[in-house]
């Protein structure tokens, strides 16, 4: 999921000298479809300033001076650089010849996966690793300071902020949720004590709210090798995660994809070990 | 060369949590005013995939930034590895501001840092002038 070992394209819209300065709308179809398909788009003109230039490849769109484009390289040669004249193609068709820029180039690809992971304030966050061990999905790690950290950003469960309630710090974020402060809106006193209370119900139901589902489910599996219905154990599962869906906001496809409860409860112990290791070692350092 | 500080914008594109107004109207206006600027597609998934690329946007001296809540927007840099400077970082927060709003602060000549420093309280937060309230729209 890391780009760092990877490729990336940076298109720049060149407006500058030796190009045309395009009309306004022209210029904000030809962003807005590139913007679509993922692409980081620099608008440069005569004047102003914007990014500097990295590594990343370069594609530079404009209209140039008698639709001559510029033969220019990068002087280290690390950088691949191209120009392309825009007249006679559509912005779509426009955004489909950087496509197949970025084939050749072999840069990466984005928006194929909606970024939904957590992140961290660490202004707030006092490392206690209720997270991790909260989290069953091995989202979370710790660093070699023992310092929590998002670790597998990309086995986040899509749309479930869980152990963002969890926090008892109200430190963990996730941008695109529809509501503060887990959306990473200013943390009020009224919101502490809501995240407060979570912790405390958690708490008393067991630990976190998947212990409590793996004990009802335990009790619902006890059940159903007694009266041998399996409907009434699956009502029972369903009713478990009625309550979670909507006292936590969780996607119930989360919770309905959710491992055996044998393996709830080995994933938990897993995640508490690792948890209490590194509490362990932040305090024996 | 201009001093002004430089203007990045955010099309979070893969969520409906701006307004596409506002998002909309924030882009065209960049486009109408002129203004060189730098635009991507989502921080979050920059952010998610430790894209270099934020790296650069985060480095060149002073930058505005039109996307989300200030405290996201400096721990998404800060998770890439890219953290913001915080007296030289202005967030301009889409979600709750008008696209007049924002447009008018990106063109502003002045810098106003606004990134979260510390643990901040409600009481911190300053109150936006006609800031409109969004509601909770509807996630993708």
């Amino acid at each position: 999921m890391s780009l760092l070992e990877e490729n990336t394209l940076r298109v720049v819209l060149y407006e500058g000298e030796g190009a045309a300065e395009l009309p306004a709308g022209e210029r904000f179809e030809i962003l807005s479809s590139l913007l679509s398909k993922g692409y980081t788009v620099t608008r440069a003109g005569l004047e102003g300033r914007v990014a500097p230039a990295d590594r990343s490849s370069i594609v530079a769109l404009g209209r140039f001076e008698n639709g001559q484009t510029p033969e220019v390289e990068d002087a280290a040669g690390e950088v691949s650089l191209r120009f392309e004249h825009i007249d006679g193609r559509s912005p779509s068709e426009l955004a489909e010849r950087v496509d197949a820029i970025r084939e050749e180039t072999h840069t990466s690809k984005h928006g194929e996966w909606k970024p939904w992971f957590p992140v961290i304030d660490y202004d707030r966050c006092t490392n206690c690793m209720q997270c991790l061990s909260f989290c069953l999905f091995d989202v979370y790690g710790v660093d070699d300071d023992q310092q929590i950290e998002v670790r597998n950003n990309d086995n986040c469960k899509t749309n479930c902020p869980a152990c963002s309630r969890v926090c008892p710090e109200a430190a963990i974020m996730f941008p695109k949720y529809k509501a503060g402060p887990i959306n990473g809106d200013v943390v009020s006193d009224a919101d502490m004590k809501r995240e407060k209370m979570k912790v405390d119900i958690s708490s008393l139901l067991g630990g976190d709210v998947y212990d409590m589902l793996r004990q009802r489910s335990e009790r619902a599996k006890s059940r159903f090798s007694k009266e041998r219905s399996s409907d009434k154990a699956l009502n029972e599962r369903k009713k478990c995660l009625t309550k979670l869906v909507q006292e936590g906001d969780i996607p119930p496809e989360v919770l309905m994809s959710l491992p055996s409860p044998e393996e709830i409860a080995k994933k938990a112990e897993e995640a508490a070990a690792k948890a209490q290791a590194a509490l362990d070692a932040q305090q024996g350092g | 060369m201009s001093d002004k500080p430089r203007i990045l914008y955010c099309n979070c594109a893969y969520a409906k949590i701006v307004p596409p107004d506002v998002k909309e109207g924030v882009l065209r206006e960049l486009c109408e005013s002129g203004s060189a600027f730098d635009a991507v597609a989502d921080l979050c998934e920059m952010s998610a995939r430790r894209d270099p690329g934020l790296k650069r946007l985060a480095e060149g001296g002073a930058v505005k930034i039109a996307a989300c809540y200030p405290r996201a927007v400096k721990w998404l840099f800060a998770a890439a590895g890219a953290p913001l400077d915080k007296s030289a970082t202005e967030v301009l927060n889409m979600r709750v501001e008008s696209a007049v709003e924002v447009s008018a602060a990106l063109q502003a000549g002045e810098l106003k840092p606004n990134i979260p420093d510390g643990k901040p309280r409600a009481s911190d937060a300053p109150v936006a002038e006609g800031a409109r309230n969004v509601g909770t729209p509807t996630e993708s």
